[in-house]
This record gives C-alpha cells, structure tokens and sequence, in this order.
C-alpha cells in the first residue's frame, strides 16, 4: 500500500486524476499494471477502482441504484452483479440504508457508498483520494480497517494530509510538494529521518541539572541534550548521533548513579515533523516538536 | 453502445426521480395547449389538421428544452460526478450519446402524450394523417437538434442558470437565422455564399418543409447532421474542460 503525502495543493489529486485517466498529462504517460493509458484508457480504467476528492455521487439515486449502474458500466451483469453488489454491501455495512437517496445519508455513509463504489469490481488496483478526509474519528477507523482489510490482494494508492494515517496503513510513504517528489520511502525510514528518531527522554527527581547534564554528556554516541527542571524532576531529552539506539547507554549511566528515573523512552522519530522539514525546507528545526 | 444506453438509463432515472420530468411533461402540454387553442385559433380555423398545434412546438421547445439539457453536464461538474463518470470504463462518445439519447428518448415520451390532438382533429374530421407522422417526426427531429446545442452549453459551465440562458440564446438564432432579424446582420459585409449558408441553417424552413407533410432527405439529412456535429463539439469540450 502506497501513501501519497503532500501539503494540500502539491499535486496529489492531479496525480491521482492522471492515474485514473480523468486528465492527460502534459508531458510522460502513466502505466498501471503495464498497460499505457494514453493508448488503451477503458482497459486501464477497468482494472482500476477509483474513489475520488471528496467521493462525489449522484445525490438523487439510491445507494442500490448507484451500485447498480457502476456494476453494469464495469461489464457485471445478472448473477455477477448480484452477488458482487451483495459482497460489498456486507463489506462496507450498507445494507440499512441501501434504499434511502444518497442525498440524505450521513458523512460515513457516503464515503462508504463511494468506497463501496471503487471495489465493487474487485480492482486489482485502487486508487483513494483523501478517503478518510472530512471524517470522525470513529469513521476514519472503520474507513482505515476497512482499507488495511483489502490491502491483502490489491495494490492500493492512498492519498491523504493526515499523517497517522500513512503510520497506520501505508507500507510506502512518498511526499510530494509544489508537483515534486520529495522524499519516498517506508514510513519507518521516514521516521528515521526525524531528529527526534531514537532520541531519548528521561525523567529524574532530586539531581541537579548541571550534574546529570554533566553524566549524560560523556556517554558516547550523544549528539546533544535539553534539560527541562520544574518541581525538583529533570527532564531530559537526549538526542543520538545518526539515529543511533542509546537508550541502553543512558539506562546504564542512571542505574550506576543511581538516580530515580521517573519516566524513561525511547522517540520513534514523528512524521509530522519530517513532513515540515521536508515539504517546507524555510521552516526552522526549532518548530519541530 | 452498451455503455451509452447504461447511461441513458441512468438519466432518465434521474429525470423521473426528481419533479423534473413531471414538471416538464405538464407545462409542455399545458403551454402547446393554450398556444394551440387561442393563439393558433384551432377551432376556429375549422380545417382538421393539426398546423397550428406544429407550429408552435419550435417556440415551446425553445423556452423548455434548455430547462433540461441545462444540468446535463454542469450538474456533474458541480456535484464533481463528472470525474467518476470519466473514469469507469466508458468512451467519450458513448458518455456523450447516452446522455444526449436520455434526453432526446425523454422528449419524445412528452411529445407522445400529445397523442389527444392527434385523436381529436381524428373524431372531427379526416385529417391526413401521413402529415402528421411526417411533422411528429420534424419536430421530434428539431428537438433532438436543441438538446444537441444545449448538451454542448451545458459542458462549458458549472453553472446551470448560465448553460439554460446562452442555450435559450444560441437556440433562437438557429430558429431564426432564415429570418431578416438574423440575416440583415450578416448581408451587409458577408459574402452571399456565407448569408444563404445561414439562412440555410434555420431550423423553421427546415421543420415547416417536414411539417408540410413533405419529408425531405435533405431536411432529415440537415437535423442528424445537426446533432452529430453538436455531439462532436460536446465531446470535444468536455475533454479540453475537464480540468475546469
């Protein structure tokens, strides 16, 4: 599963059109499963599911309606349709409200009629412009369960702003800014980048700052250290060199003298800050807690 | 073709679900009625023929048949439908025609449920009912010619209110481009080749040749490839706009 990130106008959703075949690009073609859009677009377009910004349907038509005419425009006919239609239904949890216009339907609902939209042809690709986008918590997980669920046997390209999703659900995280690539990777080796990646937060009560400053600095490895002191506890954020795992070092250092450690981490690096670091560089590295 | 009946179907929902086509059916009806009978004077003419009840379809179809082109495509790029549409396994083409045969398939249901007229001059005298087929299928003819232009408007804009006013505009200057109110625009700096081109586009001297009870190859010829060449245009401009 793909997670495509980018600040809101980076070209995400222009992207995702061309894969689609919405849009022609200007220059380059786009593949999907070998196939050239630019010469054969229905083929490609069929092996494709498709869930566009903001899941657009016709207001008017019944969830079942709707279902029906995407089923019979993607080729499934009688028995298939049916049973198709039936599956995915019981997969997205329809069923209550499958004769009720689309227009009078909740947030969830028509995100889950459009999503119920995008597999009903069981794609072997589907793309998903901000599905979660707009959403409750509560929908965003079943959406998020309800994705992770069809990444089993499907290539899925997500798109989205919202970074714990891409933790969540992605395997591949690429960042776009301003119609470039800027960074593509697994979202553990975006963690990675973080400088908060491996760094180590550490709670002390009853030692002086300049003391446990003056320990911690000896351990090796250590690129720098912050100490907080409020109510007799020091609170020290301790940052490795190359994201290095020092915590083992720093447990040592506070078991050998001794102190009480209150609270004692490990920073898996926050991808929120890569994202700031990466999609606007002018920003200061002091903004990124 | 399929694909363009499929969606045809899908319209025609569209218009039966909501009070558009009601509304549609009782107004035409209802305005072809009053036209027919007072203005056209249908009784008191005493001839059974139904000349005057087709003489007044252009002007009704001309206030009504951009009411329903009008959402055609500018409902789709508003709700943004426009973008799942183009993206199931569907031509240009096919989404064009269907959308185009829906309403076309629409009107012809309306203009079916004149059929009284057509019983009425039938009880009260001999009309020649091979007239009648013959203007049935001119007017049918130039109301599939409107709702060509007014598809294609309707893909310029988002805007319904916007699509519904120019295609009441380009409408009129097709039915009146025979007429001195058009053509006087044009006499006095083009060429006459380009002023009897025009005047040849009118859809009144072709629907009244048809209307007559003459049914002329040329005619016919003139209102397919009426269509077809807005149908092209449409198809054409939904590509180049789809972005906007």
């Amino acid at each position: 599963m793909l997670g495509f990130l980018g600040p809101n106008g980076a070209g995400k959703s222009t992207t995702m059109k061309m894969i689609t075949g919405f849009l022609s690009p200007d220059a380059g073609t786009v593949r999907v499963g070998g196939i050239d859009i630019g010469e054969h677009p229905v083929a490609v377009k069929r092996r494709i599911g498709y869930l566009p910004e903001g899941a657009p349907l016709y207001p008017d038509m019944t969830p079942a309606a709707f279902l029906a005419f995407v089923g019979a425009i993607r080729g499934l006919r009688d028995d298939e349709l049916q049973r198709r239609m039936r599956d995915t239904v019981a997969k997205v949890n329809l069923e209550s409200v499958l004769e009720q216009p689309i227009e009078t339907l909740s947030k969830g609902f028509k995100r889950r009629v459009g999503i119920a939209q995008s597999i009903l042809h069981d794609p072997e690709v589907l793309v998903l412009d901000e599905p979660t986008d707009g959403l409750d918590p509560n929908q965003k997980h079943e959406v998020r369960t309800l994705i992770q669920e069809m990444a089993e046997d499907k290539a899925i390209v997500l798109s989205t702003h919202i970074l714990e999703e891409v933790d969540a659900v992605c395997s591949r995280a690429i960042i776009v800014a301003a119609g470039k690539i800027v960074s593509d990777g697994s979202p553990a080796e975006l963690e990675a980048m973080s400088p908060h990646h491996n760094a180590v937060t550490m709670v002390v009560r009853d030692v002086p700052t300049a003391q446990i400053r003056q320990r911690i600095d000896a351990v090796p490895g250590i690129s720098a250290s912050e100490y907080v002191e409020q109510n007799g506890r020091v609170q020290c954020t301790i940052f490795p060199r190359d994201g290095a795992s020092i915590i083992a070092e720093v447990g040592a250092v506070a078991r050998q003298q001794d102190w009480t450690v209150e609270e004692l981490h490990v920073h898996r690096g926050r991808l929120d800050a890569v994202f700031r670091a990466i999609t606007n560089p002018g920003e200061k590295r002091g903004g990124e807690r | 073709m399929k694909n363009a009946w499929i969606i045809a179907r899908r319209e025609l929902s569209g218009y039966f679900s909501t009070p558009i086509a009601y509304v549609f059916i009782v107004i035409f009806l209802f305005l072809i009625g009053i036209f027919t009978f007072y203005l056209g004077s249908f009784f008191d003419r005493g001839q059974a023929d139904l000349v005057t009840f087709f003489s007044f379809h252009p002007w009704v179809y001309l206030a009504l048949i951009p009411a329903l082109t009008m959402r055609l495509w500018a409902e789709e790029r508003k709700a943004g439908t426009i973008e799942l549409l183009l993206t199931l396994p569907v031509s240009m083409f096919e989404a064009v025609i269907g959308k185009f045969l829906a309403t076309w398939l629409f009107t012809a249901v309306t203009l079916a449920f004149t059929f009284p007229m057509w019983l009425t001059v039938n009880f009260l005298g001999q009309p020649d009912n091979g007239v009648v087929v013959a203007s049935y299928l001119g007017s049918l003819l130039m109301a599939g010619a409107f709702i060509a232009i007014g598809a294609c408007v309707s893909a310029l804009t988002k805007n319904q209110v916007i699509a519904f006013v120019i295609t009441v505009v380009v409408c009129l200057l097709f039915l009146l481009s025979g007429f001195p109110l058009v053509l006087d625009f044009f006499s006095g700096w083009a060429p006459q080749v380009l002023v009897e081109a025009i005047s040849g586009l009118s859809f009144l001297t072709h629907f009244d040749g048809l209307a007559k009870g003459v049914i002329d190859l040329r005619d016919i010829i003139f209102f397919v490839s009426f269509i077809v060449f807005w149908l092209f245009a449409n198809a054409i401009l939904i590509e180049a706009r789809k972005a906007g």
